[in-house]
């Protein structure tokens, strides 16, 4: 099998057994909701920052929940100790990684798609005026935190404090993508919407994603290995 | 060679730093705009080479540390960013204080600024990851490290709050000091060098005793002659 039949393979299998127990799922959706409503609560006071707030407020729930969502993610091939497994078999490691990376990324992706009409709906703010752009800005934005996120909670399973530590590493390092969602989402919203702007931040956001992407894949083995 | 080397450099950069705090504020003229304030520039950009110096030094170290798997590289790694994160907090702090003389305010999301605070809250979580994980947190932190070192451009390009900062370097503000100032600045620098590389010295060389310490200790324990306790 080639290294994308691996990455097929290894997606189709987490997406599986996440469809039937739909605990990360779940969980995370559940989560980011409450962030929103949380969150909504302390900033909708009078609605005068609702506009402003709106895209802090959906990428703040997306971080929250990704590390989140990561961190159960990987605790299930802990609890089996399976990761193990899944290393010693044929498959090769850049497959292994683009898998996991690619269902983080999916999981990721649909609790942004259950925070943005929420978040829309809480603040009464129109998320959805350039619905493609809304959703290349999420996509993008949860590739990365998915491919950053996989080599942490890949090389997290074998230590201590992993709960803490998690965010910890990712968040400085996740920052440049937050401010670039958070713009472009930004500029998605004033009114008349700057597209120009928007465009800019998802160029920002793609570049983002490939180069994190090309170092990830070259340092995964070397950091998941023993 | 190190037995030569060290007190001889500690002897220089003790020297460098009596001569440099002389040079601040004795010979130095006072700048046009800020007067007295702008003495703090002569510490605060040469800990400020040096926290980038560090950084740099550090992903070094852990790419190669990642890809070779000699520890002798995670010990140089694991040095440079505990000093980094000490360079980083007197950077932050000087430029606090020079903030709130120049701009009138502690701080500003201006990129060096930025690009600063987000590479020391990274350090602080190698550190973190170095002292809380226990075995197997070494790779993590390393691949940190590096990763850290790719992130650097993106905050840099993010911030769009301009370039406010006095620029440094070659053909910014340094070119354009007068000669003592010019004097003071490179000798203020050449001592936190000094002082860098006897930090970076004295952490590596009581990794690597921590480590030989550990390894005797398991060799005894094969050989039966320490008890389990």
């Amino acid at each position: 099998m080639g290294m994308l039949a691996h990455l097929r393979a290894i997606a189709a299998k987490d997406l599986r057994v996440e469809r039937r127990s739909r605990e990360v799922v779940a969980t995370m959706a559940f989560f980011a909701a409450l962030l929103v409503i949380v969150m909504a609560i302390g900033f909708d006071h009078e609605r005068r920052f609702a506009r402003t707030a709106t895209p802090g407020l959906l990428w703040a729930a997306i971080a929250f929940a990704g590390t989140i969502g990561l961190g159960r993610a990987f605790d299930r091939e802990r609890e089996g100790d399976t990761m193990r497994a899944l290393l010693l078999s044929p498959a090769s490691r850049l497959g292994i990684f683009l898998g996991k990376a690619a269902t983080i990324a999916i999981l990721v992706f649909g609790v942004a798609a259950v925070c943005a009409p929420l978040t829309g709906l809480l603040l009464s703010v129109d998320l959805f005026v350039h619905p493609g752009y809304l959703a290349a800005t999420l996509a993008l934005g949860a590739i990365g935190v998915a491919v950053v996120g996989t080599v942490f909670a890949a090389s997290l399973l074998k230590v201590r404090a992993r709960d803490v530590l998690l965010p910890i590493v990712l968040y400085p390092l996740l920052i440049p993508l937050f401010v670039a969602g958070n713009r472009a989402t930004g500029a998605l919203l004033a009114d008349p919407a700057q597209l120009d702007v928007a465009r800019y931040w998802l160029g920002f956001l793609a570049v983002y994603d490939a180069v994190f992407l090309v170092v990830s894949l070259w340092l995964f083995e070397s950091v998941v290995i023993e | 060679m190190k037995r030569i080397a060290v007190p001889v450099l500690a002897v220089l950069t003790s020297v460098g730093l009596v001569a440099s705090l002389w040079g601040v504020f004795v010979t130095t003229p006072l700048a046009d705009v800020l007067f007295f304030n702008q003495k703090i520039f002569y510490f605060h950009v040469a800990h400020a080479f040096m926290l980038f110096a560090s950084v740099f030094a550090c992903a070094v170290c852990s790419a190669v540390y990642l890809k070779t798997r000699n520890p002798r590289w995670d010990d140089v790694a694991l040095a440079t960013a505990e000093v980094a994160v000490v360079l980083g907090a007197a950077v932050l702090i000087t430029g606090m204080i020079w903030a709130k003389a120049a701009w009138d305010v502690w701080w500003k999301w201006e990129k060096r600024l930025t690009m600063s605070l987000l590479l020391w809250l990274t350090l602080v979580g190698y550190v973190m990851v170095r002292r809380f994980a226990g075995a197997g947190g070494e790779r993590l932190a390393a691949a940190l490290a590096v990763f850290a070192a790719v992130a650097l451009p993106f905050i840099y390009t993010m911030v769009d709050q301009g370039d406010l900062h006095p620029q440094a370097g070659a053909r910014g503000n340094v070119a354009t000091l007068g000669p003592a100032m010019r004097g003071t600045f490179w000798l203020a620098v050449a001592t936190f060098l000094g002082w860098t590389s006897l930090l970076v010295t004295a952490r590596v060389a009581s990794a690597r005793a921590e480590r030989r310490a550990a390894e005797l200790r398991e060799r005894a324990l094969d050989a039966g002659l320490l008890g389990e306790s």
